[in-house]
């Protein structure tokens, strides 16, 4: 206590105070220790948790909807669904302008795709108005053409709402061939003043024929919906026929007089759509449209536990549809059973284990090694070969007269194989910690006890059992979690009744190619993991497990 | 000059007095074409007829190095990810109907111009037409057709002499006791089921498309359930039927053709409301512009009228151009008349069915829960 002086603190031999040098000290020994590690973290972060953190987080990412549908998503806003009507006249108008974009860059049969999940039937119905969608509003532009034939022409269109630099750097580069990037489509400022509605839908127009199908807006007359807009944008601003200077006064003045005359047909996407398909006419598909619009949904996981979203609020799916909380609970059961007869198989091999001499159990160490070493899939297939009706077991029971040939046992295709094979295969992950763990009981224990009176029963029970725990716990968890999310061995010898929520998340993925769900299902189970894990720390304790 | 290039060369001057001549005639130069391919396929036989009726010829030809993977089952996954990591890894992909339909749906294939890109037939009708109706979506290249169908063991010992004569009979545990081998999905089963509950061909997917028809079909599989073996690979029945695990069961007919005349198992084929399917590529998005020139320039030789035909030589599937029907003639190691085999040949044909991809893309999801529901119980 020389250093300590009367009321400061206590100084390291370089003066500094000896709290601060001994931070310093340790900092460094930190930083080196997280820089030996980082290698690996970062292999884990990237390679791991990043791809899967991605994964899971389809269950919840709902962008597309809104993506695809931004107008339709915006005038529903106002729609009750609770009304039990469908929309009105804006929201069909605001879906025709969303589907005809989306179906020159084909996202309404993904979206359809999507909406499917929730509202079978709904892929079909998107694909067939996708295909209508075009025609809508039709009768629309044949009235401009009847007025005025320029307005079949699409070079009309493009000089009335194009910059006029624009117009002439797309002529340029229609000249030169179009060999080089095409000049993108700029609305002309009087145009977007006075042709709001116009402007609009020919500004999507240009964009979509420019990027998706890599051609000129001047070299195909654009969607109905810009001549609903220009007779609209007319009726509503009839001064608006002026603003264009005097060649254009002509053709927009007649425009106004028809639309003022009535000779326009006024657009009607609610009997277009009706007219596509009866459906649009209810209010259940512009439901699902709300209720899936938000960007972040709950949709897969109440999927993923047999609920439904619907205008009314979370209910449950029908009797038909329900499969996953069954699923759910079929694979902890199969997993507790295979963990209980792994314990019971493996237990008194794990004792043989430890207390041969050396020699054997060598020899024994290498019997349970051998079929660990084992392709997995070769071992799976061995037990179709041992356990089907015809197989080697049936067989020597039938050959033994144990079992009537007519009456074989069916082992396979169904839980029982489930069991049998996975008991096997999983077998070295409850044998090999127990092993470890029984190597450490010192046989003069159960000497001990013995000396003293007890039979061998009571020494067992009361002496070298409660050692062993340690390494049944341990042996428990690697056989538990293996087994709840093994795949391949229950798809093989499980038939129907044996299969696991793993199998289905497999579909998912390879087939059905619902990610989202398939994440949401393979969360739950993790979830379930972590919580089964949080248990039996609680119960048994975490620090009661022993690998060796 | 390498080895190899002054081989060709060679071989390219011997061409005009060589068999090969019509060959060299019939394939147009590929400008701007990349030199290397990856096709990805089912592997097993299918592949290998494919290896031999064109991409190695063609590979012969033009130099190209092709590399197979053996991914088809996973395909719309695998090209799902890939196009979302934004490295299209794959030239080609052979897939069965409904998955081209999915992949065009979802933009991961492009649209192909049929007429521009295949080839017309020897007569010279357009592509379009001489695969007819095989072409299901504008992304789809037909190769071949396969039907789904049931086979039977020929001694089976308790039917006293009867055997199926018609789809029913999976259904008839009276006469035909012993395990059935059905797929574990929906597709095929619930037709099959209604049919023979008495519904029409026409009037099927009508019922199917409400809740009690998907009852009354499951219904009808309830009552063989305790007798039936679920596969997932279409190598299953023919293995379980081989191994006496099942009396009768339904797979691809190349599959019931290997066992048959191949392995010389006492089974026979039971042709009676098979389901067709077609099997042909899908060109992914994605790729750079030598790739796509390339594939292009594969897809018009390898779905050709004599290609198509020539890879009916090694698997039992029939071609699924028109004009290349007459040209189907025997096995090329076997010697057998191949004709009686094929799923296109119209003695086989009494009953069928065509896969109706519209409705199970429409449909799938909700009745394959139903399927596993009812399955589990």
């Amino acid at each position: 206590m020389t250093d300590q002086t009367a009321n400061g603190p206590m100084l390291a031999a370089d003066g500094t105070p000896l709290k601060q040098s001994l931070n310093r000290a340790l900092r460094r020994q930190k930083l080196r220790a997280f820089l030996l590690i980082a290698p690996l973290l970062i292999f884990v972060l990237v390679t791991f948790i990043a791809p899967i953190g991605d994964m899971l987080f389809r269950s919840v990412q709902n962008d597309i909807v809104a993506d695809t549908l931004p107008r339709t998503v915006a005038a529903l806003s106002k729609w009750n669904a609770e009304s039990g009507a469908p929309p009105e006249e804006p929201v069909y108008r605001a879906l025709a302008s969303d589907l005809l974009i989306a179906v020159a860059e084909k996202t309404h049969t993904q979206l359809g795709t999507r909406l499917n999940y929730e509202d079978s039937g709904f892929s079909s119905l998107l694909r067939g108005t996708g295909r209508d969608v075009d025609d809508m509003g039709e009768d629309v532009t044949k009235a401009l053409v009847a007025i005025d034939p320029i307005w079949d022409e699409p070079t009309t269109w493009t000089n009335l709402l194009g910059e006029p630099a624009w117009v002439s750097a797309q002529a340029d580069w229609d000249k030169a061939g179009g060999k080089t990037a095409e000049p993108p489509f700029v609305l002309s400022p009087v145009a977007q003043q006075n042709l709001p509605l116009t402007s609009a839908a020919f500004a999507d127009f240009a964009r979509v024929m420019q990027t998706v199908k890599n051609d000129s807006p001047t070299e195909k007359r654009p969607w109905n919906t810009v001549a609903i807009g220009l007779t609209e944008d007319l009726k509503a601003n009839p001064a608006a026929a002026g603003a264009f200077g005097t060649e254009w006064q002509p053709a927009l003045s007649a425009i106004v007089a028809a639309a003022q005359m009535g000779t326009i047909p006024a657009a009607n996407f609610t009997a277009a759509f009706t007219e596509s398909d009866k459906a649009w006419a209810t209010p259940q598909p512009w439901s699902i449209i709300k209720i899936f619009s938000p960007r972040f949904t709950s949709g897969y996981f109440l999927n993923a536990v047999d609920l439904k979203m619907t205008a009314d609020g979370i209910a449950p799916r029908a009797d038909s549809e329900r499969v996953y909380i069954m699923l759910f609970l079929r694979t902890m059961i199969l997993s507790l059973a295979i963990t209980g007869t792994c314990i019971l198989l493996g237990y008194p091999v794990a004792w043989l284990l430890a207390n041969l001499p050396p020699r054997t159990a060598n020899l024994l160490m290498i019997l349970v090694l051998l079929p660990f070493w084992t392709s997995l899939l070769v071992r799976t297939s061995a037990w179709k070969v041992l356990l089907q009706q015809q197989g080697v077991i049936n067989d020597l029971l039938v050959w033994a007269g144990l079992v009537a040939d007519e009456n074989r046992l069916v082992l396979i295709n169904n839980q029982t194989g489930t069991i049998i094979a996975m008991t096997h295969i999983l077998l070295p992950f409850m044998i090999l910690p127990l092993y470890s763990v029984m190597k450490t009981i010192p046989p003069s224990y159960l000497r001990a006890a013995k000396s003293l009176g007890a039979t061998d029963w009571t020494a067992f029970w009361r002496v070298y059992f409660p050692q062993s725990i340690p390494g049944i716990g341990a042996g428990s968890i690697l056989v538990f979690i293996l087994a709840i999310g093994y795949y391949i061995t229950p798809e093989l010898v499980g038939g129907a009744k044996g299969v696991f929520i793993s199998n289905r998340i497999a579909y998912h993925i390879g087939t059905s190619l619902n990610w989202g769900l398939a994440a949401a299902l393979g969360s739950l189970l993790l979830i379930v993991v972590l919580v089964l894990y949080w248990v039996y720390d609680r119960i048994v304790g975490i620090d009661n497990v022993k690998l060796g | 000059m390498t080895l190899k290039s002054l081989l060709s060369a060679t071989a390219l001057a011997m061409l005009p007095l060589g068999a090969g001549a019509a060959f060299a005639e019939d394939l147009p130069p590929c400008d701007n074409c990349s030199d290397s391919m990856v096709l990805m396929s089912w592997g097993g036989a299918y592949q290998a007829s494919q290896v031999a009726a064109y991409a190695e010829p063609y590979a012969k030809l033009t130099g190209v190095k092709i590399t197979w993977d053996e991914g088809s089952n996973e395909a719309i996954a695998k090209m799902r990810a890939a196009s979302e990591a934004g490295n299209m890894t794959y030239s080609l992909v052979d897939v069965e109907g409904p998955d081209s339909q999915r992949a065009c749906d979802e933009g991961l294939a492009e649209e192909i111009d049929f007429d521009k890109v295949l080839a017309a037939a020897p007569d010279g009708t357009p592509a379009s037409k001489d695969f007819g109706a095989a072409m299901i979506n504008e992304c789809f290249v037909p190769q071949i057709v396969f039907s789904t169908t049931f086979g039977y063991r020929t001694d089976v010992k308790e039917w006293n002499g009867k055997v199926p004569e018609d789809l029913c009979a999976i259904f008839d545990l009276q006469t035909f006791p012993g395990m059935r081998a059905l797929e574990k999905r929906p597709k095929k089963n619930l037709e099959w089921a209604l049919l023979c509950d008495g519904v029409s061909k026409d009037e099927l997917y009508t019922v199917l498309s409400t809740k009690e028809g998907v009852d009354r079909a499951l219904a009808k599989l309830d009552t063989i359930k305790d007798h039936v073996v679920w596969w997932s690979a279409g190598a299953e029945t023919p293995q379980l039927l081989a191994d006496g695990e099942v009396v009768m069961g339904s797979t691809y007919n190349g599959r019931l053709f290997s066992a048959i005349v191949e392995q010389k198992q006492p089974i026979a084929m039971l042709w009676d409301w098979e389901v067709f399917d077609f099997d042909g590529w899908v060109v992914p998005k994605g790729l750079d512009e030598a790739q796509k020139n390339r594939v292009m320039h594969f897809l018009n030789f390898a779905t050709d009228t004599q290609r198509l035909a020539d890879q009916a030589k090694y698997i039992s599937y029939g071609p699924a151009r028109a004009s290349s029907q007459p040209l189907v003639s025997k096995h090329a190691t076997l010697g057998i008349e191949m004709a009686p085999f094929m799923p296109t040949n119209p003695a086989n044909q009494k009953n069928y069915l065509v896969n109706n991809i519209e409705w199970w893309a429409d449909n799938q999801d909700a009745v394959e829960v139903a399927f596993q529901n009812w399955l589990s119980k």
